[in-house]
This record gives C-alpha cells, structure tokens and sequence, in this order.
C-alpha cells in the first residue's frame, strides 16, 4: 500500500514536470518518473510475493533479487539519459539564452 | 552457431570503444567502423542461412537454467531484420564518408553504439533486455539527432527525447507490472500468460501501446515528423531505416509471442493501421520541404506493416514482413537522395529547387525507382508487398482496411510525384542555376538502394517464401518458445 503511493506521488509529480516548459523541468520530470517505474519494478519482487529463484528454500525469507537487478540497470540508463537531457538544457541555454527551446526564435 | 547471436551485438560494441579510445588517429575509426559493420554484415547471412528453413537459434548467456537466463535467440524474422539493418548501417556511413560527417569525433562510435542497440533489439528473447538494447540505441539516436547542436536541433531533440523517454518508462513500467504478476519477463515463458490474468493482459497492453510510440504510430506519431528533418541527413537517412521498425519489429514478436496473436486485439491494431496510413499520407500533403513530406510517409507506411499484423494470417504476416524489409531498403533510399539533393543545392524546399533530373540523371533516376516502389508501382518490391498485404485482407472479409491501403497507395503517388516535379522537373531556379560539383559517392548509395528494391521486386517470390516462412514460424510461435526454453541448445 505504502509502495502504492509513493509510485502514485513520483508519477503525479513526474507529469506535472514534464508538462512544464523549459528542459531542466523535463529532465527532472524524468527522474520522478524513473524512479517511478524503480520504485515499482523493487516492489515487483517484495519477499510477500515470491521467495529467491535457483537457491534453497530453506534459508530465512528473504526478496527476489532480479528486480533489483532490473532496478540497478534502470537506474543507470536513467542516469545517462538525465545526463543528456542536462547537456541539452546546457547548450539550449547557449544558443537561445534560457533553457526553453520553444520560444521564439527567427533562425531554425 | 548460436554464438554468432552474442558476437552480432558484441562486435560493434567493442569497435565503438576502440574508435571512442582512438578518435582522434584519422584512419582509425573509419577502419574499426567499417570491419564492425562488414562483421554485423557476414554474421547475420550465417544467421539468415541458419534460419532459412525455419529453424530458430538460442543461445542462454552463461548457461543458466532456462527462465532465468540472458536469452538470446533468433528465427527468420529476426535474421532478416539484422542482415537490412546491418547493411543500411553500412550504405548510410558510406554516405556521411561521402559528405564528410564522419569527420564528427564521435560519429563512428555512436553509428556503431546505435546498431549494436538495433542488433540487440532484433536478437532478445527477454522483455527486460529489450528494454535495455532500445535504450542503447536511442541514447546513441538521441546524440546523433543533436549533434551540430543548431536551435532547430535542440528543438526536434527535445521533443524526440520526451517522447522516447515517456515510451521508454511506460515500458519500463509495464515490464514491471508483467514481473511482478507472473515472476518471469522472458517471452517465451510469457507466451501462456498473458491469456491467463488480467494483470498481465494490462501489461502486455501497456507494453503495445510503448512500441507504438516508438513505431510512431497514430495517434501517438507527432514526434517523427518534427525531428527527422533536423538531422543531418546522413542521420536522417539511418533514422528512416532503423528506428520506427524496431519499434514494428517489437509488435510484431511480442503480440505474436507473448499474445500468440489474441484474437480480441486484431479489430484495434486494424484501426490503428488504417488511421495511421490515413493520416500519415494526409500529413505529407501540406509539407514544402523533401525530408518533411517523406518523414510523414514512414508514418503512413508504417500503417501498412500493422495492418500485416493485425490480419495475422500466413499470408498477412508474410505480407508485413516482406513490407518491413521493402520498406527499410526503399525509405533509406529516397532519404538519401533528399540528402544528396540537400549536400549540393543547399535547401530541401521543393519551390526552391528544379531541374536536377538534366544535370543529375542518376540521382533522378534512384528518386523515381524508389518513389514507384513506395507507392507500389510493379515491377518493384514495394507492389508485390502491397499485393500480398491486400489479397490477405481481402481473404480475411477485412474490406475496409484493403480500401484504405489502395486509397493511401494514390496518395503516396501524388505525394511523390510532387516532389519529383517540385525538385526534379522543371526549370531550375535562378540561383542555384551554376553547375554545383556533384560528387558520384553522393549518388552510389542511394542507388545501390534503389537498384536493390529492383531486386527484390523481380525476386519476389523467392521474398514471399522467405516472409512466408518467417510469418509459419512467428505464428506457430512453438518453435521459438521450445528454443528458448529448452534444453538441447
């Protein structure tokens, strides 16, 4: 349940940033939004719905541990992909003064 | 064998780190660029031979038990799709060597990170690793896009990275909901589940509707038109081939191997098709510039590979995959012809151009082949495919949707016939009546391209057994499914 609302929070608030204008906005909103999506591939393995795949089930319970995995890897694309979405911000401030691509602008 | 389906993805991977290490020592990305493309190229005709019969490939990274594993296996359609996508690489790199864009220090390894990611896409047995080799490639499409770094640029990345990067956390999200539903994201161990629980058909659904957005399909295709004519055109030429048909090639396996074609699902993808043939061709109507009215037309044709899916019949199939494979050679070509058309006269704007048909027979002669096979003029690629595609519909009773193919098919014709009178015909405009030196490299590509659509119409039926086969093997779906999961390979 308390996974629940947190993903529910991280995605409203992912949205509504991604629905502003300006990139570093977006790029933020795209954080919210992959942790979003990390935050519900971890709960995907909580210990309440599988035990640990390929070991003995005598051990103590304990969580899936390939979503986790899965998480991991999220987590790094999502850190590249925030990383290029900044060095856009970056150069769109170079070339247009502030970090909203759409604003008007004659040369295209 | 299998072992060729690790190395197709490893190989560009490795020589992208090498020409990333030596990217300044000239000869030397080039060499490592060209040997990965030439090596993607060799493997994946072993690939196709080992398939041809419809055998499937698998390999299991590390040898671990089968749901479990880093699965990698591939059927016809997979092998088919890797041998066009790795000779488009290979065809448009020799274009940016000809215009002089590979001089970009980072061009090779992003050319090459982009088909490992495309490679990559086409081999995965496994929900998460898709995941993985599409962001690969969109990482590297995402540089390539912004890479002069010009306003207009920045404004087609911004909205194609938005949108690749909500698709790609719907994705996430969905393989997500799948794992925690059914504990495996492997698709072979998939392909009894979905049926089962709802939860599972949601996210199966949720992943459909991310690959539609990759394959810019309507209603969610406002991205592609906006930011491929913004790409250099070398790039361009690469996005129009590659992008949106991994995104087509994902439907495809996912719905028939995980959905085993479910019969409820085929009335929506059938209305998809038509609306995004409609509206892509539509699109194109209003558009001044070369680039701007062909990126509709992928939009448009991407329709037509959909509705192969939504029919999912032998011959429907067999029909879309022979369309996919067309369409590849064909877009990629009339891609590079509007970027020859853009290296030499400096504009794409169709007022603004006129008479290259007399100063450049070639390049007018590659535009009209590859402009007729698109709109499915015989004797080329593109009618026998349209052809398959409509008897299949018209078998089915799906009377509508064969209507709107052949409805589309004129107006892809107009379409294309506005740009060659716009561009081709006519007298040319006063300033750029001076010769401009016109380099033959420029034109070789694209009508290696064109000439291979020539090809492929007159071979046609040796390309409906191959899609016909590859579409037994994709709708029977238990051969990929023993492969992946069993023992013996």
């Amino acid at each position: 349940m308390s996974g629940a609302l947190v993903v529910a929070f991280l995605v409203a608030a992912g949205v509504y940033l991604v629905l502003q204008r300006g990139v570093v906005r977006l790029a933020l909103g795209f954080v919210l939004l992959g942790h979003a999506a990390n935050v519900l591939l971890v709960l995907s393995g909580g210990s309440a719905r599988r035990g640990v795949p390929l070991a003995d089930a005598s051990r103590a319970p304990s969580a899936d541990p390939l979503p986790q995995a899965f998480a991991l890897t999220a987590i790094v694309i999502g850190f590249a992909m925030t990383a290029f979405l900044l060095a856009l911000a970056y150069r769109a401030r170079d070339v247009v003064g502030e970090d909203d691509v759409e604003i008007e602008e004659d040369s295209s | 064998m299998r072992h060729l389906l690790g190395l197709v993805v490893a190989a560009p991977l490795v020589a992208a780190s090498a020409a990333v290490v030596l990217r300044h020592r000239v000869p030397w990305p080039r060499v490592f660029g060209f040997a990965a493309i030439g090596a993607q190229l060799v493997m994946a005709v072993l690939l196709v031979r080992a398939t041809a019969s419809g055998g499937v490939v698998a390999l299991r990274v590390g040898d671990w038990p089968a749901p479990f594993a880093i699965t990698l296996a591939a059927d016809l359609f997979s092998a088919l799709m890797l041998l066009v996508a790795a000779a488009m690489v290979a065809v448009c790199t020799a274009f940016a060597v000809a215009r002089g864009d590979d001089h970009q220090a980072f061009f090779y390894p992003l050319v090459l990170v982009l088909s490992a990611g495309v490679a990559g896409a086409f081999v995965t047995a496994d929900l998460f690793n898709l995941f993985v080799f599409f962001e690969l490639m969109l990482i590297a499409s995402y540089v390539l896009l912004t890479l002069g770094g010009r306003i207009g640029q920045l404004r087609a990345g911004t909205v194609y990275v938005s949108v690749n990067l909500l698709a790609s956390t719907l994705f996430l999200i969905a393989v997500a909901v799948m794992y925690g539903v059914t504990g495996t994201v492997n698709m072979a161990a998939l392909a009894t589940e979905v049926s089962r629980s709802g939860a599972a058909t949601f996210a199966g659904a949720l992943l459909l509707v991310s690959f539609g957005m990759k394959a810019s399909l309507v209603p969610v295709h406002g991205w592609l038109p906006v930011s491929y004519p913004q790409a250099p055109p070398s790039i361009a030429a690469l996005f129009s081939g590659l992008l949106t048909k991994v995104g087509v090639y994902a439907l495809f396996r996912v719905y028939s191997i995980v959905f085993a074609g479910e019969a409820s699902f085929r009335p929506v993808l059938l209305v998809v098709a038509g609306a995004t043939m409609l509206l892509g061709v539509f699109g194109a109507v209003g558009r001044d510039g070369m680039r701007e009215i062909l990126s509709f037309h992928i939009v448009s044709q991407v329709g037509y590979m959909i509705m192969g899916l939504g029919l999912f019949g032998t011959l429907g199939l067999a029909g879309g995959i022979f369309y996919v494979l067309h369409h590849i050679v064909v877009k990629t070509s009339l891609f590079l012809v509007a970027g020859a058309v853009e290296s030499e006269e400096g504009t794409g704007v169709l007022d603004r151009l006129g008479g290259i048909a007399l100063r450049r027979p070639w390049l007018a002669a590659s535009f009209a082949v590859a402009a007729f096979s698109l709109a499915g003029l015989p004797p080329f690629s593109g009618f026998f495919a349209k052809l398959a595609l409509v008897r299949a519909a018209v078998e089915d009773g799906a009377y509508a949707i064969a209507a709107v193919s052949i409805l589309v098919s004129f107006f892809t014709l107009f379409s294309m016939l506005k740009i060659w009178n716009g561009v081709f015909w006519g007298e040319a405009p006063q300033a750029s009546r001076e010769r401009v030196r016109g380099a033959r490299s420029l034109v070789a590509p694209a009508a290696v391209l064109a000439a291979a659509s020539v090809v492929m119409g007159l071979a046609a039926d040796r390309m409906l057994v191959l899609s016909r086969t590859a579409a037994t093997v994709l709708m029977e779906s238990r051969p990929y499914v023993e492969a992946v999961l069993g023992g013996a390979s």
